[in-house]
């Protein structure tokens, strides 16, 4: 049982959590991750580290309301327990000063995306974010990002905020612009499918967080499993972060999709 | 006294020749092995409620009756713990009931689940005069043994035991287990105090996420746990050696003593075309998510997958679990494909009963080459290599070999891989200085299961690979008894 000890909403779909941990807030790294459940009949679902403090014991999760289980999450409230939470998981991120780095996130890989960018900023690299999203209400942390990076670029769908286009079309301007030395890529596996492909061409080293279906977090299912470098992997010890190159992203795709009704069907029911 | 001369002034004592003198050896042989009651087959594949039913009190001293009290038991060197089974048996035959129960404890920590997932028929009952000598049906000291552990549990008189007055020395389990578990309880016993540290949110191991309600109901697991509990064993769970904390960090906190139970939980893949289609799976994942996540249950959040034609790829205890698992998930067509005969299936030879009365089909000699998938990367069909039998292998198992081009296609929408699993690497790779071997098992002492670390034991399937729970349970138990020596030198 971790008592939340405190609530932020970001946004009206973000929310961010300190909760009480002392043991992971002392042994986390950064991209490192946790999973938690809520309730006694809840599933369990990973969420990054996004920051800890060793001496509160506390960590801080953000989370985004996609379905069911982040939606429970998002309800609860300072004072309450999240049920059970185990972590430190997964590889922390290598990070180390190559220069420039581009954050580019988009949909539920931006708040996944805070901590790396600020450990990229820490080390000392410059950082260029871009986000991503369909239209203007759905970007998301654009001022949480703006603290982390040296420049902030939004790309929306329709125009609506930002400049007008994918996030392919943000990346590849900066890579036009300047010298990038490393492009960090979390959200949809199909936006990341597109930038992988884009930095492929211009040759700059290119790592996706991979956001999949886990279940335990400890190599003990293969739920997390894809292919990289035609091996499989399994995202859960092995990543999650990986050369993006050598990801197989339509496998990724199209697993992700693996529990799609049965999900819509979580979705519906009452929370409480 | 050595083992034998105990095992002798013990069947020596008035009662036993008194009650091996009460019936000649002929009214015993005579007497048929009694029958498990079951749940009927086509109900308890709709069900999840444990299918044997269990014996009555009055077929229990019956069985007892059959054991010959032989003056160089088999059974007893067939158990792999060695448990005084003649003993237990004539304690049923002359009603007391509790005293086998007693019996058995002092050697199985876990009587009750021993009892229902211990393969029998390769240990005790394969050496019993009467499948070794008599050419019939062994005693079945399985139910026996389930029997005088429940009547112990319902009878509300299950015996605490007696724990040793505190010393205050530390000792870190890591994993709960049957190995982690039984290894807790007799270091408590010893008056330790004893921290049990566990990856899950439940205790129990491979008794919990693995093995079904069917077959063995978490509220027996959870009897035993109580018990640890109440004996000062203290549990934390969502810990994970090498992640939430080091073995560095336990050896900060004082402890002193450490043993190693974190099993083989890790699946294996065979590396085939379209294995990571949607629909295709390991067993570990499957069970996990039913037995542990309670997927089944609508009031769960963790979805699984319900499959109509669901093949599962293996031959032992997992394989089993799964497709019997399916069946009650509604899979119309439950399959196991195997790729050696029946004769060389690891499952225990009830599971495979249960199974087939279930309505499960066997393709053995059938190796899957190829899944199959929809536009939309969910798994439809399978392609299966036809397998003969040719020479044994190093197993002693005749080994498969495929019939060239001979090549099935089936229609699947669910599989379960369920060919083995390995050792987790976070344990051995977190604690330097451990001899690891090719595997990825943690190198013991065979007699004391020390590790190449002083103070650092382990035992279980971190150390035998995927074996069974009586291995586990024995091997807790034995550290136990080397590691308190250790302590107190
Ligand atoms: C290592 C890791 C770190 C993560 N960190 C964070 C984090 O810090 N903050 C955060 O908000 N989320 C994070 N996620 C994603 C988060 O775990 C999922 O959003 C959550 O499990 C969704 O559960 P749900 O029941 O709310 O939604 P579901 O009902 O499970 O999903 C709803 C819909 O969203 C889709 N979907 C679910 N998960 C993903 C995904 N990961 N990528 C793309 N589509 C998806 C599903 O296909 C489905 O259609 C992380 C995931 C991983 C693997
Ligand atoms: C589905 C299935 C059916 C089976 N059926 C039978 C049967 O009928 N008969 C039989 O005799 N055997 C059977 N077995 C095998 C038997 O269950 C195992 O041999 C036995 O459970 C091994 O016990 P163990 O204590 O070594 O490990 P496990 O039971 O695997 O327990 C290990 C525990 O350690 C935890 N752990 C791992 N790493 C860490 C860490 N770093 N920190 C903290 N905790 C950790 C794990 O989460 C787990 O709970 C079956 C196995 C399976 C999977
Ligand atoms: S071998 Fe069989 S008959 Fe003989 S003591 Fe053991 S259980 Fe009884
Ligand atoms: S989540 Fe189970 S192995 Fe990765």
């Amino acid at each position: 049982m971790n008592k939340i000890i405190r609530k932020e909403y970001f946004s009206e779909n973000v929310v961010a959590l300190e909760v009480e941990a002392p043991l992971i807030a002392r042994s986390r790294k950064p991209g490192n991750f946790i999973i938690l459940r809520v309730g006694e009949l809840g599933e369990r679902i990973p969420l990054t580290i996004a920051s800890a403090d060793k001496e509160k014991g506390t960590i801080t999760l953000v989370i985004q309301k996609i379905g069911r289980s982040s939606s429970k999450l998002c309800e609860l409230n300072e004072g309450d327990y999240i049920t059970d939470m185990v972590g430190p998981l997964g590889k922390p991120t290598h990070i180390e000063k190559v220069g420039t780095v581009i954050c580019a996130g988009g949909g539920v890989g931006v708040a996944p995306m805070l901590p790396i960018a600020e450990a990229y900023k820490k080390a000392g690299n410059r950082v260029i974010t871009v986000l991503a999203a369909r239209s203007k209400d759905l970007v998301i942390l654009e001022d949480k990002m703006r603290s982390f990076s040296d420049e902030v670029v939004v790309m929306t769908d329709d125009g609506s905020y930002g400049k007008k286009g994918l996030i392919t079309n943000g990346v590849e301007e900066i890579i036009n612009r300047e010298k990038v030395d490393l492009v960090v890529t979390i959200g949809p596996a199909v936006m990341m499918k597109f930038v992988s492909l884009l930095t492929k061409k211009y040759n700059v080293p290119t790592v996706a967080s991979l956001n999949t279906i886990m279940v335990d977090g400890t190599g003990m299912c293969g739920a997390c499993r894809i292919t990289v470098g035609g091996k499989t992997r399994f995202v859960c010890v092995d990543g999650p972060e990986f050369d993006a190159h050598e990801v197989n992203f339509d496998e990724m795709l199209m697993r992700l999709g693996a529990y799609k009704e049965e999900e819509q069907l979580e979705k519906n029911k009452p929370t409480h | 006294m050595t083992k034998e001369e105990i095992l002798k002034a013990e069947r020596d004592e008035t009662w036993r020749e008194q009650l091996r003198k009460g019936k000649k050896a002929k009214e015993r042989t005579d007497l048929q092995r009694v029958k498990m009651h079951e749940q009927d087959a086509e109900v308890r594949s709709h069900n999840n409620k444990e299918v044997n039913l269990g014996l009555t009190l009055e077929e229990a001293m019956t069985e007892a009756q059959r054991c010959l009290d032989c003056p160089n038991p088999g059974c007893i060197s067939g158990c792999p713990v060695e448990i005084n089974i003649p003993k237990f048996i004539k304690n049923i035959e002359r009603g007391e009931i509790l005293e086998a129960a007693k019996t058995l404890k002092e050697t199985s920590a876990l009587p009750a689940v021993c009892g229902r997932v211990c393969p029998q028929e390769k240990q005790c009952e394969q050496q019993c005069v009467y499948t070794m000598k008599l050419g019939k049906e062994s005693v079945a000291i399985g139910y026996l043994e389930r029997f005088a552990a429940d009547y112990e549990r319902e009878s509300g008189q299950m015996s605490v035991p007696a724990v040793a007055p505190a010393n205050g020395i530390k000792i870190a389990v890591i994993g709960s287990g049957p190995a982690g578990l039984s290894f807790a309880g007799d270091m408590a016993k010893k008056g330790y105090d004893v921290t049990v540290f566990e990856a899950l949110h439940q205790i129990g191991g491979v008794l919990k996420y693995g093995i079904p309600e069917f077959r063995l109901p978490n509220h027996i697991v959870d009897v035993e746990i109580e018990n640890l509990k109440s004996m000062g064993v203290q549990f934390l769970t969502n810990c994970i050696i090498g992640k939430t904390i080091s073995y560095d960090d336990l050896k900060e906190e004082g402890f002193q003593g450490i043993f190693v139970g974190s099993g083989a939980g890790l699946p294996r893949f065979m590396d085939i075309p379209g294995e990571n289609l949607i629909g295709v799976m390991s067993s570990n994942e499957y069970l996990t998510r039913v037995n542990l996540m309670d997927a089944a249950n609508p009031a769960s959040d963790t979805p699984v997958l319900i499959g109509k034609n669901v093949a599962i790829i293996g031959g032992g205890n997992t394989a089993m679990d799964s497709v019997r698992t399916a069946r009650r998930l509604g899979a119309e067509r439950a399959m196991i494909v195997y790729r050696r005969s029946e004769d060389e299936m690891p499952a225990r030879i009830e599971e495979v009963k249960h199974a087939k009365e279930e309505g499960v089909e066997f393709m053995t000699l059938h190796n899957p080459i190829e899944y199959i998938g929809d536009e939309k990367g969910h798994v439809r069909q399978m392609k299966l290599q036809k397998m003969a039998l040719g020479e044994p292998d190093a197993s002693g198992r005749r080994s498969p070999v495929e019939i060239p081009g001979a090549i099935e296609t089936i229609d699947v929408d669910e599989v379960i891989v369920s060919i083995g699993v390995s050792p987790n690497p976070l344990v051995p790779e977190n604690i330097k200085g451990l001899n690891i071997s090719r595997k990825g098992t943690i190198i013991v002492n065979e007699d004391t299961m020390s590790s190449a670390i002083p103070g650092v034991y382990a035992g279980g399937d971190i150390v035998r690979g995927g074996a069974t729970v009586i291995l586990a349970m024995g091997d807790g138990r034995k550290a136990a008894a080397s590691m308190d020596e250790y302590l107190h030198q």
